[in-house]
């Protein structure tokens, strides 16, 4: 017998859907929260089943046209977006130009134009100058990801740090990760600020002073997670629980910002008996690509504690979720 | 707004106890048998299934669960999607396919199931239980056990809801501007 | 006849002579003839009117730094575009920076502009010489000669003069032809970015200029100026450290004069963030508005609120004695850009009053001294002849500017009479737009037809 009951109006509820707005760019972390993170990184796991398959190839993006335009050299994030976009069985257009600093030849807003007229769906964008992918973004219909940006954004590059420490310790909230080197001109170090602190790690900067940018503190706005300085790296590393190495630029020391490479190394590099002063379950990370022996010893990159690998598998899982995110067509609402 | 009860949670686990053994009498017992539940519903139901199974036949057929979001082709809606773990227990190949779901409408998601499951390797057979059929299929498509018939408007909103994902098991029509 | 006018009702604000009061100004054969608060003026039969009542009535503003591109830009500016942009920002002399192509750096460039300001420009134009040949920084121009030719100051704009001894050669010579030496005081060495270091620059990723960049080079130039005697004016001063170094300068009895810009009153760096999410947590996933607007990259650098604060402040207590553009009109090609490529430079003139204005209306700046800034304080500064510019006294010349103290208006760049439309305020709202300019006695620009009354 049928019966009548009054209930609550609510959406049906279904696992298939995110509880955040339908994003079109990633530009950056800063404006990820803490749930689209998380959702981020689940869809990412679950991408890793299909990089488990025998074959690994699945028709989600058919007809969907990704373009790489990298205007700088890098061999693991536009392999690494390519590999996720064919296995999403995309068509994937490899750019490579190396004009990007002078104003000679096609300026970026025009190439961006003509990608956009020969019907691109998402551009990712590899630029030695911070902010071009907004210019993109701004001047363009076209979905842009964001490849990295001179020194100030790699939020694929932070998504996919996230997810390895994820995998490790089982959360983020709560760790103490501390990011050594040349904090001032990377790019990896401000977007794994805004992404750890937003989901509650306790994060410290730690290089020379020179390579310290002004008002850090001021500069990342409020998050769960906290944020310090520190120049001195054996107090940096006290407590932690994993070590963030960075890529130290040899054009650094002719810039005068550093007295020597075999200065920073007394100073800076992460090392197995520096790291005596992190927790005894600390492990190490790079993104690559690494200054053997100078930023970070050989022992520890390539030893037990080192995540490298990790990060490098991960890379293609979270970027497969990040082009699922934005170029799929999605599920009924 | 209201909604028409249309299964208890009594009718419900009769429904899926007959259903078992129909699949149970159609696979030589469960031989060879792999439940693959279609996320959210079809998991849990799928669960119920091989669990009915072994109480009568004494073993239990394996469990597998598909996001089917690599391979739909619904449209776009205004949040992001996320994908939730696939995992097929061992090799297809050769296997008694049995896809479950919850309620069987147009008949796009099932194609978007087989599909996936055609790429984990190639079974033997692939069959489809539901818990519920309310017709206006656009695909030709057909359960081979089900649950209950339930004939709708095509604007109605069948609801399921199970314990393990719901709190409560109810199959129910919402009434549009019900008095 | 024409360069006579009469404009009635206004609020006169006229600093220089101490008024600021309702009355009528008569304009007789291009020059001030009457201005009466008391009761009434008769002007001659068909003398035109302006119809001023509820407006405000100052001498037209003076401008000691814009940029009229001309020539060798024209793609950017023209004399004829920008003077009529000045026009309508209710400027009536402007002083154009040389940083042209060829240089201000010789008599025949010097005459060029003066011919093609005659001929095309809708506000008086007075060159500023360049201090070295080609601003290269090595050699000194014929500074006499130049002077001779008009320019009413020299200057290497955009350029500091780093070189210290040929600073002070500057400053010796150009003291004896009583005219100023304009610096833009900027340490390269130390300047190597593209927007003022602090919060926003480390949240962006971009190179910062640090404030103490600036403050070095004009602690250097007042120790000059005390060495030499000479006039030194720094240029778009944009920090607190130079405001506080020029505060102790003229409490020393120094020839140290300042300007400030509009834009460095008014906006601050956070402007080249847009909206993009400084403070966390923001999601739109969109383009972040307008981050990384290359219309806001100006040199120097929009600075921080402290900095900005301690600018308006020593603009009303008078350390500051200028308000000037730096109009630097760029095409849009110049600015669609990566920000890092992007020309430096707003185009000033059409928002300069709307903009500054807000100071009087958030009550950190009087009306009569703001004007002050506007007119007489840099007229003081390169009127060398006492021409009587940026005054509305009997015998000066009749250059007026009547404005609206409260109408509203939306910025919109693309109606601009300037070539360059960078400006970062494009769809921002302003309070306060100019009426009409008048240069000379005759009217330069009118953006009301209601102003026009017909003369009895």
């Amino acid at each position: 017998m049928a019966v009548s009951r009054v209930v609550e109006e609510r959406p049906a509820p279904s696992e298939l859907l995110g509880t955040e707005p339908r994003r079109q760019h990633v530009l950056d972390l800063d404006d990820f929260s803490a749930a689209e993170i998380e959702q981020t990184l689940e869809t990412a796991d679950a991408m890793a089943e299909v990089l488990g398959r025998q074959i690994r190839k699945v028709p989600t993006l058919r007809g969907r046209t990704i373009v790489t335009l990298f205007y700088e050299p890098s061999t693991r994030t536009r392999a690494s977006f390519e590999q996720a976009g064919k296995i999403l069985s995309a068509d994937v257009i490899n750019l490579t130009s190396s004009e990007s600093s002078s104003r000679k030849g096609e300026s970026l807003v025009d190439t961006a134009r003509t990608l956009e007229a020969m019907g691109a769906d998402i551009i990712v964008l590899r630029h030695s100058m911070s902010g071009a992918p907004y210019l993109v973004a701004r001047h363009t219909s076209i979905s842009v990801i964001n490849a990295g940006d001179g020194w100030h954004a790699h939020p694929t590059q932070a998504l996919l740090d996230l997810h390895t420490i994820k995998q490790r310790f089982k959360r983020i909230q709560g760790l103490k990760v501390v990011i050594v080197g040349d904090i001032l001109h990377s790019r990896v170090a401000r977007s794994n600020v805004w992404g750890l602190r937003t989901m509650g790690a306790d994060v410290t900067l730690c290089g020379p002073p020179t390579l310290l940018p002004t008002d850090v503190l001021e500069a990342f706005g409020k998050a769960p997670g906290g944020l310090a300085i520190e120049t001195d790296l054996d107090t940096a590393l006290d407590g932690a629980d994993v070590v963030m190495a960075l890529r130290i630029q040899h054009e650094r020391q002719t810039a005068g910002l550093l007295p020597s490479v075999r200065e920073y190394i007394r100073c800076y590099q992460v090392n197995e008996e520096r790291m005596g002063r992190a927790k005894e379950t600390a492990l190490v990370m790079h993104p690559g690509p690494m200054n053997d022996g100078v930023e970070i010893s050989h022992g520890l990159a390539h030893g037990a504690r080192s995540l490298v690998e990790s990060q490098v598998t991960n890379g293609v899982a979270v970027r497969m979720a990040l082009l699922y995110m934005l170029a799929s067509p999605g599920v009924e609402s | 707004m209201r909604e028409k009860v249309i299964m208890t949670a009594d009718e419900i686990r009769r429904a899926l106890v007959r259903v078992a053994h129909e699949v149970a009498e159609r696979n030589r017992g469960g031989q060879d048998l792999l439940f693959v539940g279609i996320r959210t519903r079809g998991v849990p139901i799928a669960r119920r299934l091989a669990s009915y199974i072994s109480d009568f036949e004494g073993i239990e057929p394996p469990t597998g669960s598909l996001d089917i979001g690599l391979y739909r082709d619904d449209v776009t809606s205004g949040v992001n999607p996320v994908l939730r773990q696939t995992d097929i227990p061992g090799n297809v190949n050769g296997k008694r396919v049995v896809l479950v779901d919850d309620v069987l409408f147009t008949g796009r998601s099932l194609r978007a199931a087989m599909d996936a499951v055609m790429d984990f390797g190639r079974p033997a057979q692939i069959q489809l239980a539901v818990l519920v059929d309310r017709g206006h299929r656009e695909l030709p498509v057909r359960a081979d056990y089900v649950g209950k018939n339930i004939p709708t408007s095509r604007s109605e909103e069948v609801r399921v809801r199970l314990r393990e994902t719901d709190g409560e098991d109810l199959v129910a029509i919402l009434e549009q501007g019900a008095e | 006849m024409s360069a006579s006018l009469l404009i009635r009702g206004g609020r006169i604000v006229d600093p220089a002579n101490g008024i600021d009061a309702v009355g009528d100004l008569l304009v007789r054969d291009g020059r001030v003839a009457a201005v009466d608060t008391s009761g009434g003026l008769n002007a001659p039969e068909g003398t035109p009117e302006l119809d001023a009542r509820g407006l405000v009535v100052a001498p037209g503003f003076v401008d000691l730094h814009c940029h009229l591109r001309e020539p060798g830009f024209e793609e950017k500016e023209t004399i004829a575009t920008g003077t009529r942009a000045a026009a309508r920002g209710g400027f009536t002399t402007v002083c154009c920076m040389p940083n042209t192509h060829p240089a201000i750096d010789t008599r025949a460039t010097v005459e060029f502009i003066l011919g093609q300001a005659r001929a095309e420009g809708a506000v008086r134009v007075l060159p500023v010489g360049a201090v070295t040949i080609e601003r290269a920084g090595r050699e000194l121009v014929d500074m006499s000669e130049l002077a001779e030719a008009g320019v009413v100051a020299f200057s290497d704009d955009g350029m500091p003069v780093a070189d210290a001894h040929l600073m002070r050669s500057a400053l010796a010579l150009s003291r004896v032809l009583g005219l100023p030496v304009m610096d833009h005081c900027e340490d390269q060495s130390l300047a190597r970015g593209v927007m003022h270091e602090g919060r926003v620059a480390t949240a962006l990723g971009l190179g910062g200029n640090p404030a103490a960049a600036e403050d070095t080079m004009v602690a250097r130039d007042i120790f000059l100026a005390e060495l030499t005697g000479g006039h030194v004016h720094i240029a778009h001063l944009s920090t607190k450290g130079a405001v506080d170094l020029v505060r102790q300068a003229k409490e020393r009895g120094l020839a140290v004069t300042a300007e400030v810009t509009p834009h460095h009153l008014t906006l601050t760096d956070e402007t080249i963030a847009g909206r993009k999410g400084l403070d966390g947590g923001r999601h739109d996933g969109l383009a972040a508005g307008n981050a990384y607007d290359s219309n806001a990259k100006v040199n120097p650098p929009l600075r921080s609120q402290d900095h900005v604060d301690a600018l308006v402040a020593g603009l009303r207590n008078g350390v500051i004695d200028a308000i000037a553009t730096d109009h630097a009109p760029h095409t849009v090609v110049d600015k669609l850009c990566e920000f890092d490529l992007a020309e430096f430079g707003i185009s000033g003139f059409e928002t300069a009053l709307g903009n500054v204005l807000a100071l009087v209306h958030d009550g950190r700046i009087g009306l009569p001294a703001l004007v002050e800034r506007l007119t007489w304080g840099p007229a003081r500064i390169i009127d060398v002849g006492r021409t009587g510019i940026g005054t509305l006294g009997v015998g000066a010349p009749g250059d007026v500017v009547l404005f609206d103290l409260d109408q509203e208006w939306v910025v919109d760049a693309e109606s601009f009479a300037s070539k360059g439309k960078n400006t970062p305020l494009d769809g921002r709202r302003l309070k306060g737009q100019v009426v009409a300019t008048v240069v000379g006695g005759s009217v330069a620009h009118a953006a009301r037809d209601t102003v026009m009354a017909h003369g009895r």
